[in-house]
This record gives C-alpha cells, structure tokens and sequence, in this order.
C-alpha cells in the first residue's frame, strides 16, 4: 500500500480516507460488480452447504433431538473408532492409487495427441468424452457386466482356455472401484496434461536435441518438467472427488471395497447420526485438503514455471 | 576456449542439396563450402530457404536429395544430437524451468563431467558473454538480450565445430541490436569458431560476415565477401538486395578480349572489364551505386564525366540527404547520395544541378 503524505498540491481528499479497500485500483469497483452475481451464486449453493454441515459436525444428536451445545465429541469418535479408521486410511488409498493408475494412463494418451495428432487433435478430444455421453452408473453398471462372475472378461478368457474357473479378485472388492473410477476420471486428467504439453515451445525440444539429448533423456528433462503443472492438476482433479466417491464403492466394491463416503451415507441414513456424519464428511475434507496441499507444496517448483 | 584463427581448412561442404516440403521446394540445387573460423552468413528474403538450409547443417531436416559434410565427414544421416554443430535459436529456446546456470550446462550433464568443472566451465562461458554472477537467475527474469547472450553460451560451452545462428538479432530493438552485431563479431574472434548466421538484413550480414551467400528462392545467387557483394554484385535483384543501385539500360558497342564498350542512356559511351557472355549489339543494365554520384555543388567542382539533371526531390537523413535526380533530358531517374558536411546545403525539388561520376563506378549487370 502506497502512504501519501498530504501536500498543497495533492491534499488527502476525505473519501479517500473512507475507502473500504484501501489499496484498490479504480476498476476494482466494477469488477467486483461484475463477479458479484457469480460470487453470491457460490456463496450460496458452496459457501453455506458447508457451513452447515461445519455446524453439525460440532452438534449431537439423541434419538430425534437435535442437541446445539457446542462439543468436539463426534470427532473424537471418528478419529478413535477402528472401523472409521479403516474405511478413511481405504479411502485415501484408493484414491491415490486411482490417481496415480489414471495419470499414467492419460500421460501417453495426452502426449500422443499433443505431438502426434496432427490435423485431427479436435477429433481425438471428442472421441475422449464418448464416454460421458452415458450417465455415469450406466458406466458403472457396465463395469459390472465385464468384471462380472459371468462377464465379458471371465467369459473370454475361459472361452480361450486361459483360466479354469471364473477370476474372483476383480469384482466387489477395491481392484473393481480402482478400475471403475480410473477409467471414469481419464478424460478430466488427459484435458489438463495435453493443454499442458501443447503449450512447450517445441523448439525447448529441438533446443535439447542439439545439446546432445536423445529421446528419453529429451523427454525427462525438458517435456516431463514442463507437463508437471498438468499432471498437478490431473492429479488433483481427480484424488480429490474420487475420496469422496459413493457410487462406485458401494455398486462394485462388495463389503472390503466400501469407502468412507458410504459410512457417511449411513451415518446420516440408516443410524440417523447425521452429526457423527458430518464430523466424517469435514474430517475427509480436512485430510483431502492437507494432502492436496503437501502434494503442491511438493511440486512448487515446477508450478513457478512461467511458459 | 581460443582456438587457432582462421585456415584455408574446409568446415562444411554442402553437395547439390535439395528439399521439397509438399510442392513447395524450400532449396534447389544449393551447394557451398564454409571454412574453418569463418563468420558466414545467409541471407535473402523471407522465404528463400535459409532456415531449412541452417536445419540441414544442424541436422534437424534431411534433404531429399544431395549431402551435407562436416569436418570431412558424412553427416547427411547423423542427428543432430550427434553432430558438432550447435544452435542458438531464433527465441533463444531458453528452457524456462531451469536458471541462466543450469541452462548454460545443460549439455555438459551429460557428459558426466564432475560437478566442479561443469561449474568452472559454466563461469567461464557466462565471463565469455559477459553475463558474470547471473548464474542464480531465473530464465524469466532476463531481458532480450540477456537471452541471447544465455542461448550463446548455452551454445559455445559445447565447443561446437560450428555454431549456428537463426536470426539471433531480429527479435531486439535497433539499439541493441547493433551492439550485439558488434559483440558477436568479437565474439567470433575470441573464440574462433566457425559461425553461420541467417539473416534477412543487409546490413547486419555486410558488417559481420566474412562471407556471405545471398540466397533466392532455394537458390544462392552470389556467394563473395560483403565488398565484393556491395561493388560487383552479379544481378539486379542482387544489386537491389544489398543496398540501393541506381539501373540504366545501355548497349554494347563492342566485346574485346580486352574490354566492354558501352553505349549507358544519359551518361554516354563508356568502357569497362571484359565479358565473356556479353556479346556486340547486345542491350544490357548497368548499375551505379548512389554515393558513386556525386552533385557538382559548384561551378569549379570536375569530375571524369559530368551531365546535367534536376532534383526531383530531396530526403533529409541527418546525415546524408538522398537525391531523386531526373537525368539531363531523359526519363530516367537516378538517387544520389550526399553527405551532410558542413556549408553543404540540402539542395530543393526542382533545382538544376551538375552531376559528376567515375568510370569505375559502374556495374554491369546479367539479367
Ligand atoms: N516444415 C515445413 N513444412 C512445409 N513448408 C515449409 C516447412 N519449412 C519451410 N517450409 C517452406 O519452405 C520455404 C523456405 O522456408 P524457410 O523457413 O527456409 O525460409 P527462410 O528463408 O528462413 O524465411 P524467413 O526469413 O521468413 O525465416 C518457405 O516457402 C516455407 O513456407
Ligand atoms: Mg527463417
């Protein structure tokens, strides 16, 4: 902030002194005008969902009374009972290995189109959200349908004589809900990286073929770095929705598949707990946001890169 | 990093090369052999193959047809990661995730050298362009012209045969850029390794060059030494390329063993060098340099030959003023130029002038 000393020629005019913002330029006004209506949208349907549920997590509930003395009990219970333990520490494995199955899926596939898809990059983008031309249970459903006991994949591979009896392990348990959701995320994570790596200056490449590099090293030192933002927010993109992701667990995850968003979905159901669930829902929040966080952290130096 | 200066070595010897990109042929038959320390550089308009001719030395396009030979050897097939060459790129390519040191070193890490030399030699490549001490710098917190001076020693620390550059002033302003011409001249004396510029700029090319090959479409259409390309330059588009040319048409009387006769409109009959291609009764265009003309300011001033003319108009530069002059009695127009020294005046549209030149001064011109 700028201190003005009061002169003859430049007096302190008496509405500068009553500025709310003191350091605001003189278009600020009309642009928080013209965010206002956006601002107030998510403040509304974001800011105050949240809000309520932060109230309720601090709440008690017995039987159908709803206790409003303040009280940090619920979390005390989410962080010391074993199962609620268990289903959080699933949750964050899940996703992470989600996560990381997905970016290394949607790398090469966002590499390929960025450097080799010519003329026809517009189509290969398209042909990327086909999938969400469906809703998404009717993708999980499907999942269903493939990993099935009777399933395609079962099908085939008994069909060609590969396995003798039907493969178990790849539906109702956790490998089913990393499939799913992997393949569900791919075009969010494979947008991000390929809008990344289009945006190297391809002569940093030829730039690094001249100072000796070959393709591997090229690719490690120069188009690797430069795509890090991508897959930051790739990562991001998908690690945080998909802890909190109910449908797919619940549908394809069987009994040792289930993650916390369907404890939370109970507690406020079926146990009539709807504080217990929202200490959950805010202590999933607050472990997805410092992981995220200590993720970026990590990362900082390749985020700084100025294009 | 001094090297001995220049020999009568061969460096680069281009064989009939030849590239078609689709329809378009970017080079057409280009052959021309660079020596060892020498400043070299391409020029011609936008358009005319340069670029692709420097990406064939570099190695990052193959020809289509004819070879490319470095130092002796075949390269027309070798990477350009494997090549002796090295390229400070028209955007400099700087790589933006890393700083002005670890940029500079960038291709020393390969060559597994221990960290204390990489480091010694980076100094020592950063003292070369005198960039001391900004080794810790962000790529994004230079300037323009410190990063060019960054692409240089990026280049130069690899010690290549030859150094390749694509029009590395283009993107300054004038002022700088013409320091930087300077300073890449030095440059190359310092460390004696062979340079090839492209450039589009007359100018820059005359005043750095050793040599220089004027190229038009995919074609070189003189290769000389910038005084030779200035005095004797072999066509009109080349003429007008470099610099400006005044044309006249003119006739040969005769074509000896020993001389040319010509018949030159306006300026009278005049004898020059022997020619083996132009023959008697032949019509032809000759080219005399602006500054070759010179305005007879006063009564007493001589010449070898003088004619009359009037200023058509007068451009003021500081200084020099360039006449349009309308030749004694014909329609031809020719510019002149005249340095401003003092008591000179700028002489008015319209005034009638004594115009003197010499003999020597004039160009004859194929096509
Ligand atoms: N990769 C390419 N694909 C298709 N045509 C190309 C390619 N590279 C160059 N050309 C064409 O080849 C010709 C020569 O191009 P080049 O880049 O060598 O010109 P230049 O002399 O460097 O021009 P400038 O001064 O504008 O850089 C041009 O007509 C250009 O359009
Ligand atoms: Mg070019």
């Amino acid at each position: 902030m700028r201190h003005e000393t009061p002169s003859e020629e430049n007096p302190v005019k008496p509405w500068r002194k009553l500025r709310f913002f003191p350091s605001m330029q003189p278009g600020g006004w009309s642009g928080l005008a013209l965010i206002s209506p956006p601002f107030a949208y998510s403040l509304l349907m974001l800011a105050a969902p949240l809000l309520l549920v932060f109230l309720l997590s601090m709440w008690t509930q017995n039987y159908l009374e709803l206790d409003r003395t303040f009280t940090i009990t619920n979390y005390k219970e989410a962080a010391s009972e074993k199962l609620y333990q268990v289903l959080m520490a699933r949750s964050v494995v899940i996703s992470v290995i989600v996560t990381i199955v997905t970016v290394l899926l949607a790398y090469p596939i966002a590499y390929y189109i960025a450097f080799f898809g010519g003329k026809r990059k517009a189509i290969w983008l398209l042909l990327i959200t086909i999938p969400f031309w469906t809703s998404y249970l009717i993708r999980v459903f499907l999942w269903k349908v493939i990993l099935g006991y009777n399933g395609v994949v079962n099908g085939s591979l008994l069909g060609m004589g590969f396995i003798e009896e039907p493969l178990t392990f790849i539906l109702y348990n956790a490998n089913a809900v990393v499939i799913t959701l992997a393949h569900a995320w791919a075009p969010f994570a494979i947008l991000p990286i390929f809008v990344s790596i289009s945006r190297i200056d391809k002569s940093l490449l030829e730039a690094a073929r001249d100072l000796g590099d070959g393709p591997l090293r090229r690719f490690l030192r120069v188009t690797l770095p430069l795509s890090m933002p991508g897959v930051v927010a790739a990562s991001l993109i998908v690690f945080i929705p998909t802890v909190g992701d109910y449908v797919t667990p619940r549908l394809l995850g069987g009994t040792d598949g289930l993650m916390i968003a369907n404890m939370i979905q109970i507690q406020f159901g079926k146990a009539n707990n709807a504080p217990l669930g929202s200490a959950l829902a805010v202590s999933a929040m607050v472990i997805v946001a410092s992981i995220s966080i200590v993720f970026v952290l990590l990362n900082r130096r390749f985020l700084k890169v100025k294009g | 990093m001094k090297r001995p200066q220049k020999t009568n070595k061969q460096i680069i010897n281009i064989k009939g090369v030849e590239k078609q990109f689709g329809d378009v042929t970017a080079l057409n038959g280009v052959s021309l052999t660079i020596k060892e320390g020498e400043f070299f550089s391409l020029l011609g308009p936008s358009g005319c193959g340069k670029t692709t001719l420097l990406r064939m030395i570099s190695g990052f396009d193959s020809p289509n047809l004819g070879s490319v030979y470095i130092d002796g050897s075949d390269m027309t097939n070798v990477p350009p990661n494997q090549r002796p060459t090295n390229m400070v790129f028209q955007s400099y390519a700087i790589f933006p995730h890393l700083n002005v040191a670890e940029n500079v070193g960038y291709g020393l890490k390969k060559q597994k050298l221990p960290k204390d030399e990489i480091k010694l030699r980076v100094e020592e490549a950063l003292a070369l362009v005198d960039l001391e001490g900004y080794g810790a710098r962000e790529a994004h917190a230079l300037s323009g012209g410190q990063r060019q001076r960054v692409a240089l020693a990026r280049a130069l620390i690899m010690k290549p045969k030859v150094l390749l550059l694509d029009e590395p002033l283009s993107a300054l302003d004038k002022k700088l850029r013409e320091t930087m011409q300077g300073e890449l001249r030095k440059l190359q004396r310092t460390v004696g390794i062979t340079f090839v510029l492209v450039t589009h700029d007359q100018e820059e090319a005359l005043t750095m060059s050793d040599r220089i090959a004027v190229m038009f479409d995919g074609k070189i259409a003189q290769l000389d030494t910038p005084e030779g390309l200035y005095k004797r330059p072999k066509t009109k588009r080349v003429a007008s390329f470099i610099g400006v040319m005044n044309f006249i048409p003119a006739k040969v009387i005769a074509s000896t063993k020993t001389k040319l006769s010509l018949d030159v409109e306006a300026l009278g009959k005049v004898d020059v060098g022997a020619s083996d291609t132009i023959k008697s009764g032949e019509k032809i265009t000759v080219g005399i340099r602006p500054e070759m003309l010179t305005i007879l300011y006063e009564e007493t001033d001589d010449a070898d030959n003088v004619f009359s003319g009037i200023i058509v108009s007068a451009s003021y530069y500081g200084d020099m003023t360039y006449y349009e002059v309308e030749l004694g009695n014909t329609a031809i127009r020719a510019t002149v130029s005249m340095r401003n020294t003092a008591g000179r005046p700028v002489l008015r549209a319209g005034t009638e002038t004594r115009i003197g030149w010499g003999y020597e001064s004039i160009t004859v011109l194929d096509g």
